[in-house]
């Protein structure tokens, strides 16, 4: 390996890793704010970053990470130390090493060098995934039976059951995938997905989404099948033990989940990177075009959003009597730059041949937007779901994924066979 | 680099080998398993058949470890049962096999008939490659291992029955 590509990947290492890392908090905020919509309320908006910055509760986020860090670390004095320790470990291992083959955009070629966001290409890539998240059940049993405490260990005898449950519906539903696109490399999976939104899986293949993402919640633990935590029977769950910064890691560790499962929904079912009806060959030869356009619409929006934020500077003066009453105005004035910037840069671009490297970077950079609001919309769905559905019974759970998902997975999986038979 | 790596992880493995069989307690005993199962996983995917690895650890580790420690979570372990177990008939049965094992790896390492390098082909370790040759020429055996392991399951579920 040349010294160029050792430091490509441990760029895109950094890269991948900081960028789920970071998810987490915005994931946290986007969480009790949409509870709070749900619920109708109005959500964290109390703490503030210099008396001023508020941004509609999100500087929570920061404050109860400083929480978390500074807590005393309380553990039983009859735990196993070295399993409790072990635990939280392994949650966040694996959530973040799975996001290792998930490919952020299509590849490009830069002066002969090609790049894509995708640490390893694996040919077995999907396989990989399940191998890896199937070895998140031993954090919830190692907690669960190092913290010696009944609440824990049931908690984890539930999760564990749960899992293994769900994880056989999980990789039948994926099967239909594997025929459909001949290959378990995730990038060929999008690839065969293609621009039209017929071909794209969750019109080929729906029912296999359906079992997919209903498996996701499950393996997430997420409601209506968060039964290993649930507060009514369990306290807490595997977890009841944990404090600071440990019980942290097991949160980082399952909204991290939720985030990679969101990344592989957009990619196995709703075409990855691909825009509908818009081929990035397209992309790269009208990249000055396309550029002018998102310029317009995205000065267009930034300077709406300026005026609305001015309008609620002035309409709200005097409201907390404090610098609070000026974070409108500091945003609306932020955004107003942006608008004029974003317009400068139309007439920059009217006229400009642009060089092919930036073309490539620009369209590289389209993509990774388009996987990412995919996946926020994924992300927001199960928000959505978790507010509005009430908790499962426990052998309602089991009937679930026994008697009616795996039988489907399997009949889906026959389906497909009889048909890729019939049409080829 | 490779060789780095090589000797992690089966020092890992050997290590993690031996833990298994010296620990009193059997859940770690399990988790030192999982450990091993893991390293061999690596040096599967040191000799480039990450498929097979990825199957490893999804099947062993991810899986059948999980439902053992499942289960030795669940059965009461008392200080009783935490001692060092002595059954003599299987301290001879293991001495036997051990002495076999030490045996064969003798003769196998004075009789080295040095195998020939093959350079692999370019579809070596692709899960494709794999699946036909499962379907073509090891149909028999891998027809005859889902028999086996459907006797299994119905075995266990006439076990399970409380009525026989």
């Amino acid at each position: 390996m040349t010294s160029l590509g050792l430091l490509l990947s441990v760029l895109k290492v950094v890269v991948v890793m900081m960028m789920l890392l970071k998810l987490v908090p915005l994931l946290i905020w986007i969480e009790r704010k949409g509870a709070a919509f749900i619920q109708d309320r109005r959500g964290p908006n109390r703490a503030t970053a210099f008396g001023i910055i508020r941004l509609g509760g999100i500087v929570h986020s920061i404050a109860d990470a400083i929480k978390l860090i500074t807590k005393t670390d309380f553990s039983s004095e009859h735990a196993n130390k070295a399993l409790v320790i072990l635990a939280p470990i392994i949650a966040v291992f694996v959530a973040i090493s799975v996001s290792a083959v998930i490919p952020f955009a299509e590849a490009f070629t830069i002066n002969g060098v090609s790049f894509q966001l995708q640490i390893s290409d694996l040919n077995a890539g999907l396989i990989y995934i399940f191998a890896l998240s199937s070895l998140s059940i031993y954090a919830l049993l190692l907690a669960g039976w190092g913290s010696n405490s009944k609440f824990s260990l049931l908690g984890a005898v539930r999760a564990s059951s749960q899992m293994v449950s769900y994880e056989i519906a999980l990789g039948l539903s994926v099967v239909p995938l594997f025929m459909l696109s001949e290959s378990f490399r995730i990038n060929d999976i999008v690839a065969s997905q293609g621009v039209s939104l017929l071909s794209w899986n969750i019109v080929r293949a729906p029912l296999a989404f359906i079992l997919f993402f209903t498996a996701l919640f499950a393996e997430a633990n997420r409601t209506p099948f968060d039964l290993p935590e649930g507060e009514a029977e369990l306290t807490a769950g595997f977890h009841t033990e944990y404090s600071s910064m440990r019980f942290a890691l097991f949160f980082l560790g399952e909204y991290t989940h939720i985030i990679v499962g969101s990344l592989l929904v957009t990619m196995l079912f709703f075409g990855g990177w691909n825009i509908p009806y818009v081929s990035s060959e397209y992309l790269h030869h009208n990249i000055e075009h396309v550029l002018r356009l998102l310029s317009i619409g995205g000065a267009v929006f930034a300077a709406l959003g300026a005026a609305g934020l001015f309008n609620r500077f002035v309409k709200r003066r005097g409201f907390w009597g404090d610098l609070r009453d000026y974070e409108s105005f500091l945003f609306a004035v932020i955004l107003a730059g942006l608008a004029a910037g974003l317009a400068a840069a139309v007439f920059a671009l009217t006229g400009a041949t642009l060089p092919e490297w930036v073309g490539s970077i620009a369209v590289f950079l389209l993509q990774m937007i388009v996987v990412l609001t995919k996946t926020l919309f994924f992300i927001w769905t199960f928000i959505w779901v978790r507010w509005t559905l009430p908790r499962f019974r426990y052998d309602q759970l089991m009937k679930l994924g026994w008697k009616v998902m795996i039988p489907l997975g399997i009949l889906n999986i026959f389906v497909t066979g009889v048909v890729l038979l019939l049409t080829h | 680099m490779e060789s780095i790596l090589f000797y992690i992880f089966s020092g890992v493995s050997i290590i993690s080998s031996l833990l298994l069989i010296t620990r009193a307690n059997p859940l770690m005993s399990a988790l030192w398993l999982v450990v091993a199962l893991a390293a061999t996983a690596g040096i599967f995917a040191l000799l480039s058949a990450p498929f097979l690895a990825v199957i490893q650890v999804l099947v062993y580790a991810g899986a059948i470890m999980v439902l053992f420690l499942f289960v030795i979570m669940l059965i009461q372990l008392g200080p009783q049962q935490l001692k060092p177990r002595f059954i003599r008939f299987g301290k001879i049965f293991g001495a036997a096999l051990g002495i076999y094992f030490l045996l064969l790896i003798g003769f196998s390492l004075t009789s080295s008939t040095t195998m020939p390098a093959v350079a692999l082909s370019e579809t070596f370790g692709d899960p494709g490659v794999l699946g036909e040759l499962l379907m073509t020429k090891y149909l028999v055996p891998f027809e005859v291992i889902s028999v086996m392991l459907l006797v299994a399951v119905v075995g266990t579920v006439v076990l399970g029955k409380k009525k026989f």
